[in-house]
């Protein structure tokens, strides 16, 4: 048989002729006839016209003709939904056909074609496939749920297939269990809050019995749904650690890696000094280096994961430095990955090994890795102490080669080995001044650069080299630019004498001739503190460098945290969150590792607990708090916008370099001789004459201006952030930044009672025969209630009151019955109070906060829609650690952050902040920056969406500046309309 | 979970194209083809993300496999999926070629829809599937029978049916080694492994209780503990030290990681019974020593000697050593004590083969390589020499020491059945740098 035949069909009318062949009567052709079709519709052809022709040959003994027909139905019936109908009746006919592979084919069928009508006739069939006698058919039935509630979520739920489903997983039939289990698992993701996949131990025992049982496949469901559960405590951990690990044993990768994030996940619950920890963390090596003999694409996939596991727990494989060793032949992606690990697992112990490797892998083919590897020299030089000189020598011998890259890669990493140990291998400079002309990259031309200003006492013709580069100021990259300036600004505070013209030729093309505002700071920046205070600048520029810490690349711990829970999926691949890539409301939840029971160890923030509890020394982040508070605190301390150029004499250069050099040059020369004028507050890093006229942020950290590039990665990536960040290294003082941040603390005054909105009319008497409702929304201990005024204006009793809500955004839904005990008569008014929760359906709504509410009586049912303020959704336990709104701050893009102005509201900030807190909106930290007040707060919808904000108080000024961060962005809007409404109410 | 999953030649011409979800549209497949098949340079990355749709890929032969997704779904899965459908489909077609592809794609697409349902993998076993995708159609079978299928395919012992018959019960067992080693131009081990397979062909009847054993040291010192100590002294000797071992999905895993033995239904015909690594103690069949000299700018001299490291009883086949050569060789001289040698210049490698060498013997080869004279300033990057053979022994040092066959319901017995085990050694990554 040779089906290759059916793709050569190109020519013309050919959609005629198979309309014919479909008709035809002989079976052989109409099956040869639908071949065709399926094959032009593979190749992207549009054979939609066929669709009633094709239609027609479902009804057919023929198993295969019906299997090709189906899979017709399933691409096109979307495009002709009335057409699709036709085929309705075959597939109910099929559910009853007495051979189970029949049956289960067509409920499987069914559930691909989203056309609402034939999911309507889906649900009789499905619900008694879901109890059909045969396995088979109620494992196809029990995804066919989860496809279902892909197309008509309420659908699944009002028939009551989610019950049933959940009865499947005590079926007999371990597939069974393990399709329903995936089901389940599916619907409940796009159900945050919902009590779903009711995780409890006989549940989990269920499990872990169709475990031992069921397919590979199922067993990977089953083991990623467990790593979703968090035990009770050590005891049920261990059990479960226990039941897991013989699966570490499998021959499917993907079981293997399941089976080790669930390890991975509960072992954060056992005490430390258990001996059963020890022996886990010995079974988890064996399994993950057996993965590295798998297939290349399964070795890259477990090398990401491995990157994550061993930044949790480097004790797991600190042992097995060889088996990440490169294999010549291995493809690109995964040579990179294992050198990435080498460099996590280098030790002291292993230093030489890894060294005698990585020179190896230096003179490999392929450029990306050959740099890799070279940096990676350079690491280890700065991680290992004891290697530092062999490295250098190493790095040395690498650009005696003269292979480009590899010389200017090499460069780059010197400059951080400077950085580390300081005054060791200077002596190494004058190797490294050969190589300047054939650098070519910013990045390596920026280390040289950097190198030659900082040691340029030591360098005799450091103004040469300089000035060779200031040739073409305009043409370098932004970090060049940067780089030069500042190290010619070094350059003249150590050689004064000769330099004069080169630091006002530099100062003068970046202040005047550069469009770069960051440059054109800089170059202020310095010129103003050269010419009032050269004794300052000295102090300030060449001050001495914080040390750069040892680790790099290391991922945040809460980012961390979060991908361990996701170890084997696709968040793991990209070390992203899922949320990062993944549209809509599946994959926002942010999983956490649960908290560890171990002694001593505060249970009440885990978070931090966990963080810190990975190693005995948990390595230093260079993305480091301090950091990101700068980051943070960056966003407000921009300049206004309206302040224009720095005050700069109009006769331009001349005037301020024969300023600079007149006053400042005397005392720089004799600054030994006489003190100062005005005494230098060297110890708090703000300068009170710069604050005063710099367009800039007023508090700069001499540490940053001095030795900005300063070589540590951190420094690096600062440096190399667009523009639009760069100020970010001359924010304020990091510590300063903390203390200030941090003094709030919880000192926020009593909170206020809950806002709620004035009543308003939603349904008038005049729409309702009668019945006018008005009513608002209160949160009240903790409950959302619907508080309503009804009032029967009609001429007769009203009885029988009963509310529905439809689907919204949030799962509102009434908690009980609509409590109207007495009928109501003419003329009378009665309050009520509905209770609400939140775990009813959801659906987006617009706008978000929009609630559609249908009323009975005894007269007729009405329809009303009315707006909640989102406030009421703010639960109490809103409040978030500082460190965790950090991070969350950080990680939430820019471009989920919306600004909101808050008009004519006359509160100072300590009472906005009293008032917003009895609406659950916590403030986290206060901070006051040149009379402007900052408030950071959080609020957690029930949902379980965070809320970030900033919100700017400037006292006399009405106007309030709102700042919303939240991985949804949609609820920002109406998050600002709640502050508007609590804040001025 | 997976939301699509297509098949193009290396063209990029769509061989097949499933889609199971949604939020997969027809884009994708293009998207796929454009920015992957068609990119210019070579793959970076087995998974690419192009516009918030993420693709797993694999290639056999000339053919790519592309499984498509817009969810987090679990990558390692995906993967194994993408190589047990290879597996399916080269058991009922032969080798995945566009030509197979093309010919079966009728038999391709009814798979897909048994074994990945709305993107979850589903049994997915050759010897099911085979009982009820068969491309006739399913004719009149007894109501018997097809309770028979869906219980195989949904049950515990899904890779096995019941009433199974044979005459003569035989069982193969192969012990499949590949050896890999890298060492230092001056002999040192700088890592050494031998991943090793047990794979097996059985043709049992009824439904058989099977049980492995082999000298592994955990299970011999156990027992050593239990009986004499002398005897424990020198089974020690003979035991290995397994570092991991995974097993077939019809090997009962509680029972190996609480008991460490290795009791299963077996499934009928062939399949992979276990993988295992080792890294202690490995007997290397083969040491190359390698010389290699720059006479000036112009000429290299290389002579390389390998000694066979093994009982002078036993005989390796199809030796290759294969030397790299630099890529501005003009001419090569060599000269070789035995087998046959050749430099081959498209491969950039002169090429050494011997058919046979018996054990502690020892060969070599010296090689002359004149070079065109180069500006290129890049030195060369002397790749490491490789070598390819095959030893009837395993350098683990695994032995079988029992299979016992129970079938209770039939009236055969572990006598009865005939057993052959067979030791295989080869090179998996075998080299020696210079």
């Amino acid at each position: 048989m040779t089906d290759s035949k059916y793709f050569t069909t190109t020519k013309k009318g050919e959609i005629f002729e198979l309309k014919a062949e479909l008709n035809s009567d002989k079976k052989e052709k109409k099956k040869e006839a639908v071949k065709k079709v399926i094959a032009s519709m593979t190749v992207g052809k549009d054979v939609s016209a066929l669709f009633p022709d094709v239609v027609n040959c479902m009804q057919t003994d023929n198993l295969e003709l019906k299997k090709l027909v189906y899979l017709y139905l399933m691409n096109y019936a979307k495009s002709q939904p009335d057409m699709a109908i036709m085929a309705v009746n075959t597939f109910v006919k099929d559910c009853e056909d007495p051979n189970p592979l029949i049956r289960a084919l067509a409920v499987r069928t069914m559930g691909c074609i989203r056309v609402d009508k034939i999911t309507e006739y889906l649900c009789e069939p499905l619900r008694k496939c879901l109890k059909d006698e045969d396995p088979y058919v109620r494992k196809t039935a029990a995804v066919c749920v989860a496809k279902l509630h892909d197309i008509n979520a309420q659908l699944v739920e009002d028939q009551g297939f989610l019950d049933t489903l959940k009865d499947l997983i005590s079926d007999s039939n371990p597939m069974v269990v393990a399709n329903a289990v995936a089901a389940l698992s599916e619907i409940a993701e796009s159900h945050p809050n919902s009590n779903l996949l009711d995780l409890n131990p006989q549940t989990i025992n269920k499990l872990l019995t169709a475990l031992n049982e069921c397919t590979e496949w199922g067993q990977i469901f089953i083991l990623d749904c467990l790593a979703n559960y968090t035990p009770r405590d050590d005891r049920e951990s261990q059990s479960i650690c226990e039941r897991v690990t013989p699966r570490l044993s499998h021959a499917n990768s993907a079981v293997v890696l399941s089976a080790v994030k669930v390890l991975m996940k509960f072992m954060e619950m056992l005490p430390k000094d258990l001996d059963y920890y020890g022996t886990l963390l010995k079974k988890l090596a064996p399994p993950l280096v057996t993965l590295l003999s798998a297939e290349p694409e399964l070795q890259y996939v477990a090398l990401r994961n491995i990157n994550l596991i061993v930044q949790r727990r480097p004790e797991i494989l600190k042992h097995e430095m060889k088996v990440f060793f490169v294999k010549y032949n291995d493809p690109i992606y995964v040579k990179l990955e294992k050198l990435d690990i080498m460099i996590r697992l280098a030790s002291q112990a292993n230093i030489a090994q890894v060294l005698a490797e990585l020179k190896e892998y230096a003179t490999e083919v392929d450029v990306d890795f050959v740099r890799k590897a070279v940096r990676a020299i350079g690491r280890c030089a700065i991680k290992v102490e004891q290697s530092a000189e062999r490295c250098v020598s190493t790095l040395l011998d690498l650009i005696q080669t003269k292979v480009n890259y590899v010389v200017q890669e090499a460069i780059v990493v010197i400059k951080d080995i400077f950085r580390k140990y300081p005054n060791k291998y200077e002596s190494v400079i004058a190797t490294l001044c050969e190589n300047l002309d054939s650098l070519d990259e910013p990045e390596a031309r920026a280390a040289m650069i950097w190198i030659v200003g900082e040691y340029a006492e030591r360098i005799d013709n450091a103004d040469e080299l300089l000035e060779s580069f200031l040739e073409g100021f305009h043409d370098e990259s932004t970090q060049v630019q940067l780089q030069l300036l500042t190290a010619i600004v070094k350059l003249f505070l150590k050689k004064p004498t000769e330099t004069q013209e080169l630091v006002q030729q530099v100062l003068s093309l970046a202040t005047q001739d550069s469009d770069n505002p960051d440059l054109r700071d800089r170059g202020y920046i310095y010129w103003r503190l050269l010419s009032t205070d050269p004794v300052a600048a000295k102090e300030v520029v060449l001050a001495e460098k914080p040390l750069i810490s040892e680790e790099t690349d290391l991922i945040e711990p809460t980012l961390l945290e979060e991908l361990i829970c996701h170890i084997g999926t696709l968040a793991s691949v990209y070390h992203k969150p899922p949320s990062a890539f993944v549209e809509g409301s599946r994959g926002v939840q942010h999983k956490r590792l649960p908290g560890s029971a171990g002694s001593g160890e505060s249970v009440d923030s885990p978070d931090t607990v966990s963080a810190a509890g990975v190693s005995e020394a948990p390595p230093a982040v260079i993305p480091s708090q301090g950091d990101l508070l700068g980051d943070l605190l960056n966003l407000d301390l921009t300049p206004p916008t309206t302040s224009g150029p720095p005050p700069v004499p109009s006769s331009g250069m001349q005037m301020g370099a024969m300023d600079l050099l007149g006053g400042g040059l005397d005392s720089l020369m004799g600054d030994e001789s006489e003190p100062p004028p005005i005494p230098l507050r060297t110890d708090t890093p703000q300068s009170p004459q710069l604050s005063h006229q710099s367009p800039s942020p007023p508090d700069y950290s001499p540490t940053e201006l001095g030795g900005d590039l300063g070589g540590s990665p951190a420094m690096g990536a600062a440096f190399g952030a667009p523009p639009a960040v760069m100020p970010a290294s001359f924010s304020a003082p990091v510590s300063g930044g903390l203390d200030d941040l941090f003094d709030l603390g919880g000192g926020v005054g009593m909170p206020m009672g809950a806002y709620s909105p004035p009543k308003t009319i939603w349904l008038p008497a005049m729409k309702a025969k009668g019945l006018e409702i008005s009513g608002t929304f209160a949160r009240r201990a903790g409950v959302i209630q619907m508080e309503m005024t009804l009032t029967n204006k009609a001429m007769s009793v009203m009885t029988d009151f009963a509310i529905q809500f439809n689907r919204n955004s949030f799962g509102l839904a009434p908690a009980g019955p609509l409590q109207v005990l007495t009928p109501l008569s003419p003329n009378q008014t009665i309050e009520v109070a509905l209770p609400l929760s939140t775990v009813g359906p959801v659906m987006k709504m617009e706008p978000l906060s929009n609630l559609q509410v249908a009323v009975k009586n005894n007269i007729d049912v009405f329809y009303f829609s009315c707006q909640y303020p989102i406030s009421m959704l703010f639960v109490e336990d809103g409040k978030m650690e500082r460190q965790v709104f950090l991070a969350t701050w950080k990680d939430i893009p820019n471009d989920n952050e919306a600004q909101f102005q808050i008009k004519d509201c006359h509160l100072n900030s300590d009472a906005a902040s009293n008032k917003l807190q009895g609406s659950n909106v916590f403030t986290i930290a206060k901070r006051t920056v040149e009379g402007q007040d900052m408030l950071y707060q959080s609020m957690k919808l029930t949902n379980g969406i965070w809320v970030l904000a900033e919100l700017r108080v400037q006292a006399g000024n009405p106007n309030y500046t709102i700042s919303l961060k939240c991985r949804a962005p949609e609820v920002s809007q109406c998050v600002f309309q709640s502050y508007e409404a609590i804040l001025k109410n | 979970m997976i939301g699509g999953l297509f098949i193009y030649n290396h063209k990029g011409e769509v061989l097949i194209s499933r889609v199971y979800r949604d939020d997969i549209g027809r884009n994708a497949v293009d998207a796929f083809r454009v920015n992957v098949i068609h990119a210019r340079q070579q793959v970076r990355s087995p998974v690419t993300n192009i516009a918030r749709t993420s693709f797993f890929h694999v290639k056999r032969s000339n053919i790519w496999l592309a499984a498509v997704t817009k969810q987090n779904v679990n990558a390692t899965m995906v993967f194994e999926f993408l190589y047990k459908m290879c597996d399916v489909m080269s058991a009922y077609f032969g080798k995945i070629s566009e030509e197979n592809v093309k010919n079966n794609f009728v038999l391709i697409y009814e798979l897909l829809d048994e074994i990945l349902d709305f993107g979850y993998p589903q049994n997915s076993e050759t010897g099911a599937l085979k009982t009820f995708i068969t491309q006739q159609g399913i004719k009149s079978q007894t109501k018997e029978e097809q309770s028979q299928i869906t219980s195989q395919v949904t049950g515990q012992i899904g890779w096995r049916r019941e009433g199974i018959k044979y005459r003569r019960n035989e069982l193969f067992l192969d012990v499949l080694e590949s050896v890999n080693l890298l060492m230092s131009p001056q002999g040192q081990v700088l890592s050494a492994h031998v991943s090793g397979r047990v794979v097996m062909k059985s043709y049992l009847s009824g439904m058989p209780e099977c049980k492995f054993g082999m000298n592994d040291k955990i299970v011999i010192d156990k027992q050593g503990k239990g009986g004499s100590s002398e005897d424990g002294g020198k089974s020690g000797k003979q035991s290995i030290a397994i570092d991991d071992c995974t097993f077939h999905q019809c090997v009962r895993l509680s029972k190996f990681d609480s008991e460490r033995s290795i009791s299963f239904i077996p499934p009928d015909g062939d399949y992979e019974l276990m993988r295992y690594r080792t890294t202690k103690d490995i007997i290397l069949p083969f040491r190359v020593i390698p010389l290699v000299r720059e006479v000036g700018r112009t000429k290299l001299e290389v002579k390389v000697v390998i000694k066979s490291n093994f009982k002078s009883s036993l005989l390796a086949q199809k030796i290759e050593v294969r030397i790299p050569t630099p890529l501005n060789t003009s001419g090569v001289q060599l000269i070789c004590m035995k087998g046959k040698a050749k430099y081959k210049a498209s491969e950039n490698a002169i090429v050494w083969k011997i058919k046979r060498m018996a054990g502690m013997k020892e060969s070599q080869i010296s090689a002359e390589i004149e070079l065109l004279p180069t500006n290129d300033k890049k030195k060369w990057a002397r790749p490491p020499i490789s070598m390819n053979f095959e030893v009837p022994f395993a350098p683990s040092g695994l032995k079988v020491r029992y299979l016992k066959v129970f079938e209770p319901k039939l009236n055969y017995s572990d006598h009865d059945v005939i057993k052959w085990v067979r030791y295989i050694g080869r090179s998996g990554i075998y080299e020696t740098r210079c």
